[in-house]
C-alpha cells in the first residue's frame, strides 16, 4: 500500500497552474526519483507533501499519507506529521540551518518538539545523531555553529535533522546541487544507506539524471508542472517513451562539436603565470598576534597558447577563483609573475594598462548577478569599452555591440531591453556577448554553465565552441564540472588546496588520471552510462 | 567574545580621540577668535584682551588640545562662561535628568514597540494588521511636543496625577523625581515606540521568509513556535541599530520636549550655551556627547555579538 499518495494534485499561483494533476505514488523502502529543469514545479510538489507552499498559493486534488488526507488537514495535525512522519532535506544546507543556532540545540529542539524527553535522554540521542550521519559525537561538536563547517558537514546537519524522529517519508529536494562532487558521493551513499536501513520511502529530486539513475527505484520525468512520463528506472531510460525525456537524456550527454582544424600551439605563449602566489589573512585567533594566512593560490605556474582553450578544474576553496580573479586583474599576486602578451598588467598604468587590459575579458556563473539591472542590455554590453576610450566614436561602439549580440545568437533589439526580460540561458549569452566586444583573445570563464538547465547548457557549450573556432579566442574554463570542460578544453588543470596536481592535454588526463586527487574527482563524478550498465547487470 | 571586547575598546578609543580632535580643530583652530565670537560685536579691545587671557587662548595650539584632553580625563571640562561655574558640574547636573529620561523613554519604545512589531508580522494580511500598520504610521508622524501637549492637558490639568512641568529633582524620593520625567518619557517614547514597531515587523518579515524558517517548519515546529524561536533573535540585529541611535538621539536630542516640560535637561543646556556663544560649555558637552554615542555603538556591536555568533571574531 503506497504511504504517500498524490491524486491529481495541482498547485496554483492565482489562476496559473504551476503543477497540473500530479499523481504519484510512493511505497516503504521506495525511491522515487523526480527530474526535471528549473520550473518544472519538483519543488513545489515537495512542498506540497509537507503542506508547506508558500503563502498565497493554493492546491487541488488529494494528497495522502497513509490513507489520511493532507491537503485539507488543519496545521495541528500536519504539525504533528511534519519531522515526525514527513522531513525534509533542503538544497542549501547553509541557509537551511539557523545562523544564530548551535546545531546542537536546532537537533535537540526537533527531537524535544516530537518526543518527551528529559534533557539526558534527548543529548544522548542527539550525539547519536551525530554519530549516525557521520560526524563526531561530541558536546563541542554540538555547540558549533552552521558557519563553523564545511558544506559536506553542514548538509550531514541538516539531514540529522530530518531522520531525527526516524520519519518514514523521506523527501530530498536538490540535496546534493551545493556541494563538490567528492562530498556529493558521500551523502549520496549516506543518504541511501540511511533510507535503505531504516526502510523509509524517499522521494528524491534533482536536475540531474545521472544522480537519479544512482539513487532512484522508479523515475517520474517533470515538464512545466506536469509528469510527462515514469517507470522503473532502467526501463525508463532504456525504453524512453516521451519526446521530453529523450530531449533532456541527449541535453546531459551532449557534447559540442570538437575543434574543425588542429591547434597548431606557437612558441610565445599568450598568458604565462610563474609561480603565483595569493594568501588571505585569516580572522586572528588572538588580537594581539600576527593574523594566520590560508594560502588560496601556491606557486602556481600555467601557459595558456592563442586560440588554446585550458580547463582549471577543482573543488570549491581550491583557489581557482582567486587565480581567475588575479588573471583578471582584480587581484594583485605576491609573488610570481604574470604575463599576458609578453607584459605585466600589473607593472602597468592608465592607458597601457587597459590596453592590455582589453585582452582579457570574464564570463561569471552567475548572469543575472553580474548585471546591474537598471542598464539595458545594449548599456551592459558597451560597459567593457570604456577600456578603448578615446579609439572609438559611438557609431563603432553601437556596432560592436550589436555584433557582439549578433555573434551569440541575439537579436540586435535585444540590446533595448532590460536583463530581466530574458530567460537564464539568454541572459548568459549577453554576458558572452560583454566580454566579446573589446575583441579580447582570452576570455576567462568562471562556472559559465553551472547555474544552467541540462538544454541550456547544451546550448551555451554549442556556442562557446563555436565562439573558439571561429573567432580563435582562448579560454581559461573554469569549473567544478569534470564533464564540461572535457567537453570543451584541449588541456586541463587539476587544482588541489592551491596547487595545480596534475595537467595535461585534456584526453590524456581524463583517459588515464595519474594524481591520485584526480582519480578521486573522476571517480566520484555520477556517470549516467556506467550507473544503467551496472543496473542491467543486476537487473532492475 | 572576549576578544572582540577588546578589539572594540582599543578602536573605542581611537574613535574618542579623532572626535576630540575634530572638535577642538572645529571650535578653536579655525579662523575666527573664539573670544571675539563669544564677546560678539559689543566686545572692546580691553575685555577681549581678558577673555583671551582667561580662555588661554595666549598657548600654543597643540598646548590648548593637550590641556583640554587631559583635563577631560581628569573630569575637568573647564568653567562655563555664562554661568561661572565648572562645565563638569553642569553636565553633571542636567545627566541627572537627562539619562534617566532616555533610558525611561527607550524602555517605553522597547516594551510598547517590539511586541507590536511582532503582532503586527503575525497578523500580516489580515484586517488587524491593517488597522495595526495605520496606528503607527499615526505615531510615526506625530510631532512629540503636539503628544506632550496632550498629555499635558489630560494627565496634568484634567486629572491632575502628574505635573505638568519643572523637575522635582531626585532628593525628595524616587517618586517625586519619577513622576516629573514620566509625561515627557511617555511624549518622547511614542513616536520611537511606532518606529521600532515598523523596524521590527519588516525585520521579521525579512526573516520569515529565510530558509531556515522553512527548515523549523519542515520540522514540525508551529508557526507560532517558529516564529519566537527562530524568527525573533534572527530579527533584532535590525532592530538592535535603530535602538542605539535612538538612545544617542534621546540623549541630547530632546530639547523640545525638555522645553515644553521646563526639564533641566542636556538638550536645553547644549542649546542655551549655542545661543549664549559659551564656547567651552559647547564643546565639552558635544564632545560628552559623543563619547555617549561611541558607548552606545560599542554596547550595540556587544549586543551583536551576543545574538550573533558569526560575528563573535576579532576583525583582521
Amino acid at each position: 500500500m503506497a504511504i504517500l499518495r498524490f491524486e491529481n494534485l495541482s498547485i496554483f499561483n492565482g489562476t496559473t497552474a504551476l503543477v497540473r494533476d500530479l499523481s504519484l505514488s510512493l511505497v516503504r523502502g521506495e525511491t522515487l526519483g523526480l527530474v526535471g529543469e528549473s520550473g518544472s514545479g519538483k519543488s513545489l510538489s515537495a512542498l506540497a507533501a509537507l503542506q508547506l507552499l508558500p503563502e498565497g498559493f493554493a492546491q487541488s486534488g488529494s494528497l495522502r499519507y497513509r490513507g489520511q488526507e493532507l491537503s485539507q488537514a488543519d496545521d495541528r495535525i500536519m504539525n504533528r506529521l511534519r519531522g515526525r512522519h514527513i522531513s525534509m532535506i533542503f538544497q542549501e544546507p547553509m541557509s537551511a540551518l539557523n545562523p544564530i543556532k548551535s546545531i546542537g540545540d536546532q537537533i535537540l529542539e526537533t527531537l524535544h518538539w516530537h518526543f518527551k524527553l528529559t534533557k539526558k535522554e534527548g543529548r544522548a540521542r542527539a550525539l547519536k545523531l551525530l554519530a549516525r550521519v557521520g560526524l563526531t559525537p561530541t558536546a563541542e561538536y554540538m555547540g558549533r555553529f552552521a558557519h563553523q563547517l564545511s558544506g559536506g558537514q553542514r548538509q550531514r546537519v541538516v539531514i540529522a535533522l530530518a531522520i531525527a524522529c526516524k520519519p518514514r517519508v523521506l523527501i530530498a529536494d536538490e540535496p546534493t546541487t551545493a556541494l563538490d562532487v567528492t562530498v556529493q558521493a558521500q551523502i549520496l551513499a549516506l543518504l541511501k544507506e540511511i533510507v535503505k536501513r531504516e526502510r523509509m520511502a524517499l522521494l528524491f529530486i534533482s536536475h540531474d539524471l545521472a544522480v537519479i539513475a544512482q539513487m532512484a527505484d522508479r523515475v517520474a520525468v517533470m515538464k512545466d508542472g506536469e509528469i510527462v512520463e515514469q517507470g522503473p528506472t532502467l526501463q525508463l531510460f532504456d525504453t524512453m517513451q516521451h519526446a521530453y525525456s529523450k530531449q533532456l537524456l541527449a541535453a546531459s550527454k551532449h557534447m559540442p562539436p570538437k575543434r574543425t582544424k588542429p591547434l597548431v600551439i606557437g612558441d610565445t605563449p599568450l598568458l604565462q603565470l610563474h609561480k603565483l602566489q595569493r594568501s588571505y589573512a585569516l580572522p586572528k585567533q588572538k588580537f594581539w598576534q600576527q593574523a594566520p594566512q590560508k594560502i588560496a593560490v601556491n606557486q602556481v605556474s600555467l601557459r595558456i597558447a592563442a586560440q588554446q582553450s585550458v580547463g582549471l578544474v577543482g573543488e570549491s576553496g581550491c583557489g581557482k577563483s582567486t587565480l581567475a580573479r588575479t588573471v583578471l586583474g582584480l587581484e594583485t599576486p605576491q609573488a610570481g609573475r604574470i604575463s599576458f602578451l609578453q607584459q605585466d598588467p600589473f607593472s602597468l598604468r592608465g592607458q597601457r594598462r587597459r590596453q592590455l587590459q582589453r585582452g582579457i575579458q570574464a564570463v561569471f556563473q552567475d548572469p543575472y548577478g553580474s548585471f546591474n539591472p537598471r542598464h539595458t542590455v545594449g548599456r551592459t554590453v558597451a560597459e567593457p569599452l570604456y577600456l578603448l576610450a578615446g579609439q572609438i566614436n559611438g557609431a563603432e561602439r553601437r556596432r560592436r555591440v550589436l555584433e557582439a549580440l549578433t555573434s551569440v545568437g541575439l537579436p540586435e533589439t535585444a540590446a533595448q531591453h532590460y536583463p530581466h526580460e530574458f530567460s537564464g540561458g539568454q541572459r548568459q549569452r549577453i554576458a558572452i556577448a560583454r566580454a566579446l566586444v573589446t575583441q579580447p583573445q582570452l576570455i576567462v570563464a568562471d562556472e559559465p554553465v553551472s547555474a544552467l538547465d541540462v538544454s541550456v547548457r547544451a546550448q551555451i557549450l554549442d556556442l562557446l565552441a563555436d565562439l573558439r573556432d571561429r573567432l580563435g579566442v582562448a579560454f581559461l574554463f573554469i569549473s567544478h564540472d569534470l564533464s564540461v570542460v572535457r567537453a570543451i578544453t584541449d588541456y586541463v588543470c587539476v587544482m588541489n588546496a592551491g596547487r595545480i596536481v596534475e595537467e595535461g592535454p585534456t584526453q590524456d588526463v581524463f583517459s588515464a588520471p595519474r594524481h591520485p586527487y584526480t582519480r578521486l574527482l573522476l571517480s566520484a563524478v555520477p556517470d549516467l552510462e556506467e550507473t544503467l550498465a551496472a543496473r542491467r547487470k543486476v537487473g532492475h | 567574545m572576549l576578544q572582540f571586547a577588546l578589539w572594540r575598546i582599543a578602536g573605542l578609543w581611537w574613535t574618542l580621540f579623532a572626535a576630540s580632535l575634530v572638535i577642538f580643530i572645529v571650535i578653536e583652530v579655525l579662523p575666527g577668535d573664539p573670544a571675539q565670537v563669544m564677546l560678539g560685536m559689543s566686545g572692546d579691545a580691553q575685555s577681549l584682551g581678558a577673555l583671551r587671557e582667561q580662555l588661554g587662548l595666549n598657548a600654543p595650539v597643540a598646548q590648548r588640545y593637550l590641556t583640554w584632553a587631559t583635563g577631560m580625563l581628569h573630569g575637568d571640562f573647564g568653567v562655563s562662561y555664562t554661568y561661572s561655574v565648572p562645565v563638569a558640574d553642569l553636565l553633571r547636573e542636567r545627566l541627572t535628568v537627562s539619562l534617566p529620561l532616555a533610558a525611561i523613554a527607550l524602555a517605553l519604545a522597547t516594551v510598547l514597540g517590539l511586541p507590536l512589531g511582532v503582532l503586527a508580522a503575525r497578523f500580516r494580511g489580515r484586517l488587524s494588521e491593517a488597522g495595526l500598520m495605520a496606528g503607527l504610521q499615526v505615531g510615526v508622524a506625530l510631532p512629540n511636543f503636539w503628544l506632550a501637549l496632550l498629555l499635558i492637558y489630560v494627565f496634568s490639568i484634567s486629572l491632575r496625577w502628574l505635573p505638568a512641568g519643572g523637575f522635582a529633582g531626585w532628593e525628595k524620593g524616587l517618586w517625586a523625581g519619577l513622576s516629573s520625567l514620566l509625561l515627557p518619557a511617555v511624549a518622547l517614547a511614542l513616536p520611537q515606540a511606532a518606529i521600532l514597531a515598523r523596524i521590527m515587523r519588516s525585520a521579521l518579515l525579512d526573516v520569515m521568509h529565510e530558509d531556515y524558517i522553512r527548515t523549523a517548519r519542515a520540522k514540525g515546529l508551529s508557526r507560532q513556535a517558529t516564529l519566537w524561536r527562530h524568527g525573533v533573535r534572527n530579527a533584532m540585529i535590525p532592530v538592535l541599530t535603530v535602538l542605539g541611535l535612538q538612545f544617542s538621539f534621546l540623549i541630547a536630542g530632546a530639547v523640545i520636549i525638555e522645553s515644553v516640560f521646563y526639564l533641566p535637561g542636556l538638550g536645553r543646556l547644549v542649546f542655551q550655551a549655542i545661543s549664549q556663544r559659551d564656547l567651552i560649555t559647547v564643546k565639552s558637552t558635544v564632545m560628552l556627547l559623543v563619547t555617549a554615542t561611541v558607548l552606545v555603538a560599542f554596547f550595540v556591536d556587544l549586543a551583536y555579538a551576543a545574538i550573533d555568533p558569526r560575528l563573535r571574531k576579532a576583525p583582521r
